[in-house]
């Protein structure tokens, strides 16, 4: 527990340097927004939107992943336009809640949230989001700030927040100042009324490809084409690609994608040596990526990449997303009776991180860690 | 532009040389720093500069710019530069149907192969005009990266003969450089990307390949530069000179300096 309090208040007081040097700052981010262009067309509105922060380094607008430890090792956050890359674990026991606590942190902070999948239905997906971890003050905040975006619904959420007074206290000192990313606990669902409350979009592959059998003239596999469309529409239709900058609040989008080239999204990437679409997968990454960079909107995917062999698969895709983060579990490995793994249940390997704006990245002194799951807590050391 | 790497490779933006092919190649690192470094270099030399990026978006490259001195957009505007921004291209390609050809055409095409419409681009964009614009030196094509190519569906054949093509075209005819970046996979997993690299290191002029230290990561060492003229026409003594040199890149330049030496260390 001492672990995490200090995780914690390390993330905290990051938060809050950045805050501040955010604030003193302001005059140069100003100028610098219009010129970015593209993704950060907003300038300085952007800083209004909740859960986010700027990039101390480059000025880039960051979100939370969900678990500011991991927030952390990836200098500060994700970027916006960005995509996280998850290599799943063999066994896919971590990786899931590495994807639910993103999506989890979107709703919190009210963003809007697109799930995809072909193997859960996506409603499934978020009723099973946990439940993040508030103290007294940052239980206020929300509330506060759903406040401000829902006046009408302010009723229903002051009931969740006064559950969580008779939470123990898990984090303290400066880590309550700061909104940029939540601990969640594993073990409790997230409230109903939140996600009744956020808006998010599920796309579930097979419910969008049985109705069209029919194969579009294009090279790729169609539920990826499907996909994009979906998103694409989604982009253009809510205005996160700053379009129309005077119709309503900027918000963000939360993207995540489960599974991605598994079989069941109808793709043998993974399944046979040599497959005759091997670049339907790298194709889809690469219009993916180019409409997360011209829109507010952030990503991440898991993948099963230890189903493959071949090696070149791996490092194209690696060299397509941005930040690419692998896990791997002690289950069923010779590790798990390790005695220097004893307290821990897999490592996490910081593979790659962007360079943005940039020559050099933010990187960290060590790029494989621990990670333990505790009854709550999703720990990393 | 890094002062060091100019001198390291004798080179200055005042006298560029021409006609050459320069294949950037990194192993198991990042190597964009030198596709940073070549479009500013030939931006200050004064040279017409079309630039393929398909990996990063324009401001990307713009805001590494101004760190190193020089503003793409006003190159652009200028007619110095002609920037092909692949990622914002591949969505109009992907997402509206286009009749007349694109560049990037192939994205669409089944089995992709056709890199014909992106030559004509090239040529295009570098075409010698008329005197009445200001001249600008010689014309460059920059590519960052080829590698992207195979990922996006064309054989390493097609892109060898872009690049051929290019070569040319750009080198020969119209007198001017051409710079490509390659990634290197390393364990020869990936056939075709490592046709493309033997194809390429046979047919450049300059490699530059940088690699990630092989003892891993290090806080002031960030990988090690190797650089192999291909001149047959120099004395063998000084084309045998081993040119290994380790980096550190920092906010706004590169530092070299010879293996083991770096400031940290000694």
């Amino acid at each position: 527990m001492a672990a995490e309090a200090t995780c914690g208040a390390g993330a905290g007081s990051t938060g809050s340097l950045a805050a501040a040097v955010g604030m003193s700052n302001v005059t140069s981010f100003q100028r610098r927004g219009p010129r970015v262009g593209g993704a950060d067309s907003g300038g300085p509105r952007l800083m209004s939107i909740a859960g986010t922060r700027p990039s101390v380094r480059n000025g880039q607008l960051l979100v939370s992943t969900g678990l500011p430890a991991l927030d952390q090792l990836l200098g500060g956050g994700l970027a916006v336009g960005t995509v996280l890359l998850i290599e799943e674990d063999k066994y896919n026991t971590y990786s899931p809640l590495l994807f639910k606590y993103f999506l989890a942190e979107g709703i919190i902070n009210g963003h809007t949230v697109l799930v995809a999948s072909a193997k859960e239905d996506p409603a499934v997906i978020l009723q099973e989001l946990p439940a993040p971890l508030l103290d007294d003050s940052r239980k206020q905040e929300l509330d506060e700030d759903i406040y401000n975006h829902k006046t009408p619904e302010s009723n229903s959420k002051m009931k969740i927040a006064w559950r969580y007074q008779l939470l123990p206290k898990m984090e303290a000192g400066p880590v309550s100042s700061s909104r940029f990313g939540h601990y969640y606990d594993a073990s409790k669902r997230i409230p109903q009324e939140l996600i009744e409350a956020s808006k998010w979009h599920g796309f579930f592959l097979p419910e969008k490809i049985s109705s069209t059998l029919k194969e579009e003239p294009g090279s790729l596999t169609p539920g990826y084409i499907k996909l994009l469309q979906f998103i694409q529409n989604i982009i253009y239709e809510e205005g996160f690609d700053g379009s129309n900058p005077q119709k309503k609040q900027k918000n963000i989008l939360r993207i995540g994608i489960q599974s991605l080239g598994s079989p069941l999204w109808g793709d043998d990437i993974f399944c046979t040596e040599n497959c005759d679409n091997s670049h339907s997968l790298t194709k889809f990454l690469y219009i993916l990526r180019g409409l997360l960079r011209t829109s507010l909107s952030v990503c991440i995917i898991t993948m099963p990449t230890h189903l493959t062999q071949n090696k070149a698969v791996i490092a194209r895709v690696t060299n397509l997303s941005d930040t690419v983060v692998g896990l791997e579990s002690f289950i069923g490995s010779e590790r798990e009776t390790n005695p220097l793994y004893k307290d821990y249940h897999g490592l996490i390997h910081i593979r790659q991180i962007p360079r943005l704006n940039n020559l050099i990245c933010d990187e960290s002194d060590v790029k494989d860690l621990a990670f333990k799951l505790k009854r709550k807590l999703f720990t990393i050391e | 532009m890094f002062p060091e790497l100019n001198n390291l490779l004798n080179i200055s933006p005042d006298r560029a040389e021409q006609g050459k092919l320069t294949l950037l190649c990194d192993a198991k690192t990042d190597g964009s720093f030198l596709v940073h470094h070549f479009l500013s270099f030939y931006l200050r030399a004064n040279c017409k500069v079309c630039f393929l990026a398909l990996v990063q978006s324009f401001s990307h490259y713009n805001i590494v710019g101004q760190k190193l001195g020089v503003s793409l957009t006003v190159a652009r505007e200028r007619g110095q530069l002609v920037f092909l921004e692949g990622l914002k291209s591949s969505m109009d390609v992907f997402f509206q149907a286009h009749k007349e050809p694109h560049p990037l055409q192939f994205l669409r095409e089944v089995n992709a192969g056709n890199l014909q419409p992106l030559f004509e681009f090239v040529r295009e964009a570098l075409k010698p005009v008329d005197n009445r614009e200001p001249a600008w030196r010689c014309p460059v094509l920059l590519v960052d990266d080829l590698s992207l190519l195979l990922s996006l569906g064309v054989g390493a054949v097609a892109v060898l003969d872009f690049v051929h093509y290019c070569r040319a075209t750009v080198c020969c005819e119209f007198k001017g450089n051409v710079v490509a970046l390659v990634h290197d996979s390393g364990d020869g997993e990936d056939e075709e990307n490592d046709i493309l690299l033997n194809g390429l290191s046979h047919q450049s002029h300059l490699i530059l390949r940088t690699e990630g230290l092989s003892t891993g990561f290090c806080r002031d060492v960030h990988g090690q530069l190797k650089i192999l003229w291909r001149r047959p026409s120099q004395p063998t003594a000084q084309r045998d000179r081993s040119l290994i040199y380790q980096y550190k890149i920092q906010d706004k330049n590169v530092s070299f300096f010879a293996k083991g030496m770096s400031p940290a260390v000694l």
